[in-house]
């Protein structure tokens, strides 16, 4: 079966500075992928290679087949790439069913005279982005929260609400930086069965970065080390967590 | 869900109101001869100012971001809907449908403006792209004062230098005369199309706001980055916020050309002062609040006229007034106070369910 997502030595510099470098990634449909490596290693900026924030000097990405390499943020969303961020970044302003309906922006639409004048398919499309913003609520357990401020959220739920977002702009491929970042065991905990939900009920492809290692030993299927910009290790996740280089890097003794 | 729909209808609805209600007011006390001509002659100039102050916080409140060219896309719409009327004067006698035709032309012009200056400078942020509009509002504003337009029997004839260069044959009449603006304008601005045109941009705002499109434009307010990563088009939500901005704007410009004999662009009407003035009346109405705006550009432009009896302490008057705004809405403890003691008005608003809600949620987060 074809890879989902093929990165092909991806390379970037900061001045003087190689942040990523000859990077490779391979990522099967609906396999759950762990990134993982120390403070600084380079994993956030693989993130912004892949969804369009930096342009790479060097290599590929392939999604399902297309290049997306060098593309714009937007277009690669539509293409079909979604991402949460490490600081959290919701609309705080707007409440929370608001911020999926922002994320399903792209696909309900009528245009800005049929909003102003309130036609009938502004009704029938705000309904539909209701219903379906409303479904994605209750996957995360937010329905009851749907009308208040995203900023008024305790931090677990935020999480859950950037995924929510997100999942709503219908990627094939869900990025995920620190989702368990700031969280209880409890909270990772529920987190962890979230992820596993979302992969088999939407049949998603996720690529997380994460420091938790519970977390990562306990969903992922692969994992990727980096260290200083260069891939350590890569393979099954087991494998990878005994292999004497990222104990010594990365795990500690 | 569909309660939270009538809470947002409902509160538009107050709204409008209030503006119907001020109109009927005012009607009744003309009739019955209760009003100075003095208040009667600021009735326009109030609907002026709210459309100014609502079509503002479209930019400022809901995209979030600082413009103090407003004034400059009335002088836009002041001068083109001016020069149309003036053009069309003997040729369309019906004044409505004339006032109407030149209230699409100053708009647009408004709107293409707003385009043309928005592409290049919507590149900018806060400080920057308030200074860049400030200087786009000058740049209108003398720009007018150097333009001279006639016509006569040949056809129109343009200048920039002085009335003589326009070459006119004998039987010419000049329209745009440079820095005496244009004169003998229709007075078709009436305080019912005024009202009328309060509603309209109130419409307009409060709708967008509560749309598709406004969601992403206060998505790309409250963050821009994410608003990009969801595949919101940056760019062209933040040009059509300011392109609907200016031509409401444009429509505030053709009311006030249309209000007065003489249009003439000079500083305290179209200058920087007077965009400022617009900002003031948005910030202390509550940025993001459209029915403060309204409030605020009819309180503070009420204010200095029914002071004027008290002359010497009239500025006093009006800057403790502004302070007094200013704290009531923004100060930390004045914010505090009224979540205290004015609750029961914003949990009369709330519908039920949604108070509820939010209650859980608080709760939760403890």
């Amino acid at each position: 079966m074809a890879a989902l997502l093929d990165v092909k030595n991806l390379g970037i510099s900061f001045g003087g500075l190689r942040a990523v470098d000859s990077f490779d990634l391979s990522i099967q449909k609906e396999q759950l992928y762990g990134l993982i490596g120390p403070n600084g290693a380079g994993k956030t900026t693989v993130f912004n290679l892949l969804t369009g924030v930096y342009k790479p000097d060097t290599g590929k990405v392939i999604l399902d087949g297309t290049d997306i390499t060098g593309k714009k943020i937007i277009e690669i969303n539509r293409d079909g790439i979604a991402r949460t961020f490490q600081n959290i970044r919701l609309f705080k302003e707007l409440t929370v069913l608001e911020n999926v309906k922002v994320g399903l922006h792209n696909h309900h639409s009528y245009s800005t005279i049929e909003g102003i004048l309130r036609l009938p398919r502004y009704r029938k499309v705000e309904r539909e982005m209701d219903e379906k913003g409303m479904e994605l609520l209750k996957v995360f357990g937010l329905e009851n929260e749907a009308q208040v401020k995203a900023s008024n959220l305790p931090y677990g739920k935020q999480r859950k609400l950037e995924i929510a977002r997100a999942l709503a702009t219908d990627p094939r491929l869900l990025l995920l930086d620190e989702p368990a970042a700031g969280m209880n065991p409890n909270e990772t905990g529920e987190l962890m069965d979230t992820i596993r939900f979302v992969r088999d009920e939407f049949h998603m492809t996720i690529l997380l970065i994460e420091h938790d290692m519970k977390l990562v030993s306990g969903i992922c299927e692969e994992l990727t080390v980096l260290n200083f910009g260069q891939i350590l290790a890569q393979g099954s996740t087991s494998q990878v967590l005994n292999d004497p280089k990222v104990i010594t890097a990365y795990l500690g003794e | 869900m569909l309660k939270n729909m009538k809470k947002t209808t409902k509160s538009n609805l107050i709204t409008y109101g209030m503006v119907i209600a001020a109109f009927i007011i005012v009607q009744i006390l003309t009739a019955t001869g209760n009003i100075s001509s003095l208040l009667e002659g600021l009735m326009v100039p109030l609907c002026i100012y709210s459309i100014l102050a609502v079509s503002l916080n479209l930019v400022v409140g809901f995209l979030g971001e600082l413009s103090l060219g407003h004034a400059g896309f009335m002088c836009v719409g002041a001068f083109t809907s001016a020069f149309f009327s003036k053009c069309v004067q003997d040729t369309i006698t019906v004044a409505p449908l004339r006032f109407f035709l030149a209230l699409l032309v100053g708009a647009a012009a408004a709107a293409v403006f707003g385009i043309i200056i928005g592409i290049p400078v919507l590149r900018l942020k806060g400080d920057y792209l308030a200074i860049v509009t400030l200087a786009f509002g000058e740049i209108i504003k003398n720009l007018v004062n150097v333009v001279w337009i006639g016509r006569d029997s040949n056809g129109f004839h343009f200048s920039m230098k002085d009335v003589m260069s326009l070459n006119m044959e004998t039987d010419g009449q000049v329209i745009v005369n440079g820095p005496q603006g244009i004169t003998g304008t229709p007075q078709d601005a009436t305080f019912l199309a005024g009202i009328l045109l309060v509603l309209v941009t109130l419409f307009i705002v409060t709708n967008l706001v509560h749309s598709r499109d406004g969601r992403a434009i206060m998505a790309i307010r409250d963050n821009r980055i994410a608003a990009e990563s969801v595949g919101i088009n940056v760019t062209k939500y933040k040009l059509m916020a300011f392109t609907i901005s200016a031509a409401l704007a444009g429509l505030a410009g053709v009311l006030y050309a249309h209000n007065l004999s003489t249009l003439t662009a000079t500083t305290n009407n179209f200058g920087y002062n007077q965009s400022i003035m617009i900002l003031v009346f948005v910030v202390l109405g509550g940025i993001g609040n459209i029915r403060g705006s309204v409030i605020a550009a009819v309180v503070l432009t009420l204010l200095p006229e029914l002071l004027r009896g008290l002359s010497d302490y009239r500025m006093l008057i009006y800057a403790i007034v502004l302070i007094v705004m200013m704290l009531f809405n923004w100060a930390p403890k004045s914010i505090e106070w009224r979540e205290k003691h004015l609750a029961f008005l914003k949990k009369k608003k709330n519908s039920p369910s949604a108070a509820s809600a939010g209650a859980d949620g608080r709760k939760e987060a403890r």
